[in-house]
């Protein structure tokens, strides 16, 4: 892509101030399969907006598109400070995009010191093009001043390319108070950059404001045509990303959008939640739209409340579910360990973030999943499983629902902070009332029934619900024969944890070995879960290019597992789990063989598949990079495997 | 039929008459003399009365002495975890507000490690019957110090006396906001018992019931007073709370209590130099969380042509 473009800045900018026609710069395109580009802004200053359009605009185009969240930790931090860069990076392909990539090529920044938060965190390629609001380069501040120049003196040893750019004094033209405007500023620049559509940009904007009066809309559209003329008359640069070819419909939205839809096509009425981030972006969808649907969304007073409303409203009806995230599932165990023990289905969803205790509140990591498998007091067999994309997060619901009630069993749905925030097309679903939940069977229970007739074999027994004339028995968390009896006796306690188990059992029988992405043999098979499935494949993808014999495995069922996993293993020289929460290291300080920690889904298969399965992991607190992990591949070949 | 999950209901005719046999399950196994027999019986004289459809009606408890209840009614049952009860009532009644639900509590259910969710369910107002069966001890597991037992009073974890003045339940209630009912009973006066159940169970919205009652094992002694000296206990009567004039003759203290005044109920509740049974305080206009959070029913159809608006928003 190495192409030199011509240079544009502050002083052709000058020079651009009278309204006379200026005639644009002939405009040099550079085609590209991928790209990616970072908005950054102090909070409030609408990078988020801006790039929410821009991602939209380009997924309407036909682009593949993944857009990450840059949160700062503070709801309002001080003004141009590192610690508050927020904004989104949006990563556009000609292909579909399945993960955020490694580094921005190109940066709208609208301070420097927001930008050099992404410098400081290795966020930039070294030839980016970075967008620069040049407002405080001669701001009246003598100390702005000099942190402008402090910092170009930082970044001046990575090779960007800095375009300033005068945004305030552009924006001054057509607003008071540009604070509020230059996003759409931003949103221009970009719609020249990538040769976005105007008109759909205008209409994403008129969508965005639609709950506001119509001259918002009008003067953010001025804002965006502004902008591209900007760039018009001073860039004379592109990037041409062709559309994928994929021409169904589409649907643009994030992982927690994709659940709470998830959970309307499998036709569950009925969510109890507690707010915590990240993951009450569920509820504020549903807070929305499930009345409509005749859905009912309860806000407990705390997370143990949420599970109890949740169980209840199951026991007396469809299935329910309840979304949390890591601390909050630690609230609910006692009661998953009820719903486990009276057979109760219930959806329990994870958006997990990073830990322990309070952690990473806005970050991704995966660090729950042994907790989800076994934080339950006693035995208490259910389902975990992952989801890997934003479509996933929509049919996991759907599944997990299925699941929930044919098996009267918990499912804990594992997602993640970066699926959580992170936007995606995927094809619009072809909705199917079969997915819907039946209304509860009230019909009256023949005699001699019990609420526990468990199939010797499968475990598999009819649900009572309230109402049903006949049923009625008191369901309850000690131990318990067929007719929900309280029961110590050796024999009733030993068979009623057989059959809770045999149903576990009878669920794995009904899954398929998960398919290798790659040839089914070769030196390394890395194995993932979860939102890190995209970064892996092109991480592999890049591994296989350079000639290693590597695949990858991607799980979607961790607890029981998928069947055939150590077959699959066997065909490898070597297998490796890659993935986000913490592992030793060995050659680390006192790590040894006997007491390395492992990586959690390494802790799993080992257990399971007797297989010495080695792991790479990382808790940066965002999401994996390809680059990263195709390096952590090289590292990690096995002897005579490496090319 | 309000629903909140689109319940097929089987239009039948129904002549059953049910009697007091209809709602026994197991015979209970609480120790003799223990105040949960009369409560129970109670209960189930009030569901005579009423004739509530076994199949319609659910008893949810946590984890305690009292909290077998449901496995002694012949009635749906869900004997949760401890402290939980209330949640799990919220649920049913949301997801099936055609259902009759009943709480039942102890003293360290609902007053210790439940006091976050009864504190809420006071203020949702669901209708349904919260009973606190108050023995002011832990019996279960063996004579620990509950919120409730009286100051000084041994126990095993507080072998010296309990450190602290007992927490007065009624009082807490009546200082949540959007209370509807909340009254005070007796085990040992059946008739009072049997009454204020009723008036609990005909008020909508949450009726909270706190039952005082003995524990023969671990405080025996604890309304000894209030049991042999009827002059210690003052009732407080009304039209619209319970009357009790069939006690007329043994409990003379009598004080004429218009339930829907907040602050007498306030004052009547603090002063604890009488144990005061009946109804402190009703109100009926309370906003009901089940009533506000009314929800259309919608067949799989017409919730899918929902889901595909939704969709239209996000589609590109």
């Amino acid at each position: 892509m190495e192409t030199k473009l011509p240079v544009a800045g502050a002083d052709v900018s000058e020079e651009t101030v009278s309204e006379e026609a200026i005639p644009p710069l002939e405009k040099k395109v550079t085609p590209q399969k991928l790209n990616t580009v970072e908005i950054v802004s102090d909070p409030g200053e609408g990078a988020q907006k801006c790039a929410q359009i821009f991602g939209s605009v380009s997924a309407k185009m036909g682009n593949g598109v993944w857009t990450v969240e840059i949160i700062p930790a503070e709801i309002q931090p001080p003004p141009r400070i590192p610690a508050g860069a927020s904004g989104n990076r949006i990563r556009l392909g000609s292909s579909p995009v399945t993960n955020w990539g490694d580094r921005a090529n190109v940066v709208v920044a609208l301070n420097e010191q927001v930008l050099l938060a992404r410098h400081r965190l290795n966020a930039l390629e070294d030839d980016a093009i970075v967008l620069l609001e040049n407002m405080w380069k001669d701001h009246k501040d003598e100390d702005i001043r000099q942190q402008w120049v402090d910092a170009m003196e930082e970044i001046s040893d990575a090779n960007y390319r800095i375009i300033e750019v005068p945004m305030e004094e552009e924006c001054l033209t057509i607003v008071d108070n540009p604070q509020r405007g230059k996003n759409m500023f931003m949103l221009g620049l970009l719609c020249y950059i990538y040769d976005r559509d105007l008109e759909l940009a205008a209409g994403q904007i008129a969508h965005a404001f639609r709950k506001k009066a119509q001259k918002i809309t009008d003067v953010n559209v001025e804002l965006l045509h502004l902008g591209f003329k900007w760039a018009t008359e001073n860039l004379g640069f592109g990037f041409q990303i062709d559309p994928t070819g994929d021409e169904r419909p589409h649907l643009v939205m994030n992982g927690n959008e994709a659940i709470a839809m998830g959970a309307q096509a499998s036709g569950m009425d009925f969510m109890a939640m507690y707010p915590i981030t990240p993951a009450t972006s569920v509820s504020h969808h549903l807070g929305e739209t499930f009345l409509n649907y005749g859905g009912m969304l309860h806000q407990a007073e705390d997370e143990i409340a949420a599970a109890g409303v949740a169980i209840g409203a199951s026991w007396a009806g469809k299935c329910a579910f309840t979304v949390t995230s890591g601390p909050g599932l630690a609230l609910k165990t006692e009661f998953l360990g009820l719903a486990v023990m009276t057979e109760t289905p219930l959806v329990v969803v994870d958006v997990q973030r990073g830990g322990p205790s309070t952690g990473l509140p806005t970050k991704v990591e995966q660090s729950d999943l042994l907790a989800a498998i076994w934080g339950q007091p006693g035995d208490a067999p259910h389902v975990v499983m992952s989801v890997a994309t934003i479509e996933e997060c929509f049919y996991a619901m759907i599944t997990a629902r299925k699941i929930a009630e044919a098996f009267r069993a918990v499912v804990i749905i594992l997602t993640d902070a970066n699926l959580a925030t992170g936007v995606s097309p995927f094809p619009r679903p072809s909705l199917d009332p079969s997915w819907v939940a039946p209304p509860p069977d009230l019909s009256p229970v023949p005699e001699g029934l019990r609420p526990y007739d468990w199939d010797p074999e499968t475990g598999m027994s009819r649900r009572f619900i309230p109402g049903s004339p006949g049923g009625m028995h008191t369901l309850t968390g000690l131990a318990h024969d067929e007719g929900s009896k309280v029961a110590y006796t050796t024999d009733v306690v030993q068979r009623s944890m057989n059959m809770r188990s045999r149903k576990m059992a009878v669920f794995q029988s009904t899954l398929q070995p998960p398919k290798v992405n790659g040839p089914g043999e070769g030196d390394l098979l890395v194995v993932g879960w979860g939102s890190t499935k995209g970064a892996i494949e092109e991480a592999v993808e890049r591994a296989k290019e350079e000639g290693l014999k590597v695949s990858s495995l991607h799980l979607t069922f961790l607890s029981p597992l998928e069947p055939g996993l150590k077959e699959i293993f066997s065909r490898f020289k070597k297998v490796l789990t890659v993935e986000i929460n913490y592992s030793d290291e060995l050659g680390q300080p006192y790590v040894t063989e006997e007491n390395r920690r492992y990586g959690q889904l390494a802790i799993v298969l080992r257990a399971q598949t007797l297989w010495n399965i080695d792991c790479w992991t990382k808790v940066l607190g965002e999401p994996l990079k390809p680059g990263d992990i195709h390096d952590a591949i090289r590292q990690k070949m096995p002897e005579g495997g490496a090319s | 039929m309000s629903s909140a999950c689109s319940l097929l209901h089987l239009a039948e005719e129904d002549d059953r008459v049910f009697s007091m046999g209809d709602y026994e399950a197991a015979l209970a196994r609480w120790c003799p003399g223990c105040g949960d027999h009369s409560v129970l019986t109670a209960v189930q004289r009030l569901l005579t009365e009423e004739q509530l459809k076994p199949e319609d009606t659910v008893f949810v408890s946590g984890i305690g002495c009292s909290s077998r209840f449901p496995h002694y009614m012949k009635t749906y049952g869900f004997h949760g975890i401890h402290g939980r009860a209330l949640p799990v009532s919220t649920g049913i009644k949301l997801h099936r507000p055609d259902l009759e639900v009943f709480a039942v509590m102890g003293d360290g259910d609902c007053v210790s490690i439940g006091a976050g969710h009864w504190i809420h369910a006071i203020r949702y107002n669901i209708d349904m019957m919260a009973m606190l069966l108050d023995n002011n001890i832990y019996g279960l597991t063996k004579m620990q110090t509950s919120p409730t037992t009286p100051q000084g009073t041994k126990s095993n974890t507080q072998p010296q006396g309990s450190w602290l003045p007992s927490m007065n339940p009624l009082e807490a209630t009546l200082g949540v906001t959007n209370a509807s009912f909340v009254a005070q009973t007796a085990e040992w006066i059946p008739s009072h018992l049997f009454a204020t159940l009723k008036e609990a169970y005909k008020h909508k919205g949450f009726s909270f019931v706190r039952v005082l009652q003995r524990c023969p094992a671990y405080l025996p002694k604890l309304f000894e007073d209030a049991i042999t000296d009827p002059e210690t206990i003052e009732l407080l009567v009304h039209p619209d709370g319970v009357e009790a004039n069939d006690l007329e003759g043994i409990y003379k203290a009598r004080v004429y209590h218009d339930p829907t005044d907040i602050d007498a109920a306030r004052r009547y509740a603090e002063d604890q130099s009488k144990v005061r049974i009946g109804v402190f305080f009703r109100d009926e206009s309370r906003p009901r969380y089940e009533e506000t959070r009314h929800l259309p029913t919608l067949t799989a159809d017409e919730k899918l042509a929902v889901l595909e608006e939704e969709f239209d928003r996000y589609a590109v």
